[in-house]
Formats: C-alpha cells, structure tokens, sequence
C-alpha cells in the first residue's frame, strides 16, 4: 500500500533506533488488542496468534519507513473451530486491527455466507460474486460456513465459478481486501483439501478451541451485566450445573447456547414474577434465581439421556 | 481534435492515481458511481452505454477501479469512457461529477456543416467525422 513515508530520506532513518512500544502505541492497535483482550474471554491461542500478526505488521511497517521493503504480506486468513466460539466477532476485530495498522484502507467486515456469492442459473455468479467483491474492497470479506461454497456431489455446481473469482481477487488485490473464511474445523479441512488453491493462499489458520466451563460461565456473568442482570448465589451454582448438562446434549453450540439459555431464563424471570401477586422490588427485576435456571428442559432432557444410556 | 466534456477535460488525461482520488472523493460523498462509455463523442449525445450497473453500496475506489480496468481492456482506445456520480440525495437527484476516464487514441474531431436556410440565413451545426461510420467501427474495431 502506497503511503506518504516513502517520502523520508531513509539515510537519515537508519542511524536511529525505532521504539517499538512508542510505535504500538501511536498506531491504536495496543488499543484494540486490550480491548479484545478484555471483552474476550478465554480464547488464548487466539490472541496469542492475533498479537503475532500484530506484531509482524507493526514491524513490517517500521522496515518500510526505513526503506528496508518487503511484500505487502498475504493477510487472508482461515478461522475454524466449533459453533459460538467467536470466529465472528474476532474477524470484526481483526478489521479493527487490519485498519488500525493502515493495511486496509476502510477497516469495515462484509459479512458473507454461500448465498450472497453463488448465483441460482448459469451467468449469476460471477456478478454476484463480483459485487460481494466490491461491497469488500477497503475491508475484510468474512465467508462463514465457507465449505458451503464447494459441493464436490454436484458437478455442475455454481460455487465452482464462485471460488474462483474469489481466488483471482484473493491473488491479485491483495492490497485492497482480505478474506477471513471461517467454519467448523473438520469441514474446513475437507475443503481446503479439494481445493489447494485456497489453503497455499491463505497464510494464517487460526484455530478456535472450545470454552471451558468455567469460560462460559464467565462468559454468561459478562453477558447478564451488559443486560443488567446477575445470577444469584443459588443461581450461580445452578448454572453451572446447567452448563456441564447443556455440554452432553447434542447440537451444544458454546457461548451461543450459553446466550439462548439467558434469553430464556430472562423469559422464566419475567413470567415468575408476572405471575406473582406481590410487589417486586429493584432487586427481584434485576437477579436471575435458580428456580429461573432449573426449570429448564436441559435438566429434564440430560436425565433421559443419561438413562437412555445406562 | 481533443474533445473536451465534464470536468477536467482542458488538463492532462488523468492519470489512475488521479482518477482513484476522484471516485474515492465521489464514494465519499455518497454518490452512485458509474461506468460509462460511448463512440459517439457529439456533445449533444446523452445516451452513453454503462458498463455494469451503478455502484453504490461500495467503501473503497479500488472496487470501482477494477471496473473501470476491465471496461478498459474491452473498449480502450476504440470508445470514450467516463466516470460519473450520481447525487441521489433529495432535491439534487443529479448527476454531480462527470469525468472522461480514457478517450480513443485518435480523435479526428468534428465536421462543421453550414446550411443556407430562408435566402442568405446561415445554419451551423456539427457532425464528428466518426459518426460517418456505423456504430462499433468508428474507432477502428
């Protein structure tokens, strides 16, 4: 990316030493790297590779200004890992971080799934795709569910056409936008398998691993205070019994479920105390109690399944 | 002849990085860019033909920039292309900007014809000597 430092002699550059921190902190990334540090909860080997791509920017950018050039580096990146582990709203920062570093120009995240790149009749496509394109360009494209976009059972499938305009743009514009494929993690290697192209072009694979349950119960507490909500002692310890239950039923979708599970009780909350003739105080609206908890049909649901098995 | 329409037109040919400031500059603004290109270089001549739709909806020019190359590689040097932004804005509702991106490489210029009307009256009006050919071999191809 073109910029206005290439103006400075570098012979007068090179005898000064460069400060680093002074560097992260004029560039904001320091900023957003906390912030995600801060309202992301677990996630380690994820900010720990996010920091390192940081890092590897910020460098590259100082060895620009002292004329030591390098390639723009490939920034496209491929995010797996199970539903609800936050692939989303880490590409949304990643934008953030992509734009504070000035290595895209907008630092806004398209948000895209099969159905906004693949056309219904043949010539659909590659306009489509195109558009999607172009509605990227200065940000960050995010393909979720990005093995959709390949269906090796139909040959004559239009996802074809999609991938491939995707990889030109990928290949040639790599300036102008980077691409953040993101889906479950054994998928996304069976894709990557049938096509090569994709994963020589993407440099960065980030795993998402799952949250522990102590995670997702902090997770839960941050959640309930941005709604002004809080568990109660009893509550709390219910909870917790509800997330160990909510793990071994199928289709557990980590901080999601754990997100569904809160509307709900919010819903059990809201009726316990409508249906009650006394008066509620402050207090009563804002703590969620176990009873709101332990009426959920994961209890119910965890112990017929426990039985089914013994 | 050089033919001179919309803005900029008595400067240089803009160069890409001067015409990536200027979409960049229309996209902020807010306006509908649009590819548009002709080979009927009469000034009169409104209806040019456009090259995909108008884009709005778009952050960046290099979106637009990747249009406008591959308009270019089918139609430079044989026709005429412009940028313009349309202002969709209430009580503007206008094109705003309007800019020639590329021009053939030879420009023969115009024809003027007088006509003698009502005894010793004159007449005056132009012709582009391309339009002479039809449409699609003005500018060689």
């Amino acid at each position: 990316m073109p910029t206005t430092d290439t103006e400075i002699d570098p012979v007068s550059v090179i005898s000064e030493n460069i400060d680093l921190r002074r560097e992260l902190a004029e560039s904001h990334v320091g900023e957003v790297l906390d912030q995600l540090d801060a309202e992301l909860i677990g996630l380690k080997p994820v900010k720990t590779r996010i920091c390192q791509i940081a890092a590897l920017l910020l460098v590259d950018r100082v060895r620009r200004r002292m004329g030591l050039s390098s390639e723009t580096p490939t920034l496209h990146m491929s995010f797996s890992g199970n539903p609800g582990t936050g692939k989303t709203t880490v590409a949304k920062r990643m934008a953030e971080i992509l734009h504070a570093l000035g290595y895209i120009r907008k630092g806004h995240l398209v948000s895209v799934t099969r159905d906004d790149l693949v056309g219904q009749y043949i010539g659909h496509t590659a306009p489509k795709t195109k558009e999607v394109l172009k509605k990227a360009m200065g940000g960050v494209l995010f393909i979720d569910e990005a093995y959709y976009l390949y269906r090796p059972e139909n040959e004559r499938d239009y996802g074809q056409e999609a991938i491939e305009i995707l990889l030109q743009v990928m290949e040639n514009q790599r300036d102008d936008l980077v691409v953040i494929l993101a889906g479950y993690a054994d998928r996304m290697e069976r894709f990557f398998r049938s096509n090569p192209g994709f994963r020589s072009r993407i440099a960065h694979h980030i795993d998402f691993p799952d949250y522990s349950d102590e995670e997702l119960m902090a997770i839960a507490e941050t959640m309930l205070k941005a709604q002004n909500y809080h568990l109660s002692p009893e509550g709390k310890e219910a909870f917790r019994r509800y997330i160990s239950a909510r793990r071994a039923l199928p289709h557990f979708a980590n901080a999601r479920s754990i997100r569904n599970a809160l509307d709900r009780m919010r819903l059990r909350h809201a009726n316990r105390h409508f249906g009650s003739n006394s008066l509620v105080s402050f207090d009563d609206l804002s703590t969620i109690e176990a009873e709101d908890v332990l009426s959920s049909g994961v209890f119910a649901a965890s112990e017929a399944e426990a039985r089914d098995r013994s | 002849m050089r033919m001179t329409q919309g803005c900029f037109s008595f400067l240089p040919d803009l160069t890409d990085d001067q015409i990536r400031v200027q979409v960049q500059y229309c996209i902020d603004q807010g306006y509908a860019v649009n590819i548009e290109f002709t080979d009927d270089p009469h000034p009169r001549n409104t209806f040019w033909d456009m090259w995909g739709l108008p884009m709005f909806d778009i952050r960046d020019a290099a979106a637009v920039m990747m249009e406008f190359d591959a308009c270019r590689k089918t139609y430079g040097g044989k026709r005429y292309i412009r940028i313009s932004g349309f202002d969709s804005t209430h009580g503007w509702e206008a094109v705003r900007i309007s800019f020639i991106a590329s021009r053939p490489e030879d420009e023969p210029g115009f024809n003027l014809i007088r006509q003698e009307v009502n005894g010793r009256s004159m007449r005056y009006t132009l012709q582009p000597y391309v339009t002479e050919k039809p449409e699609g071999e003005r500018y060689g191809a």
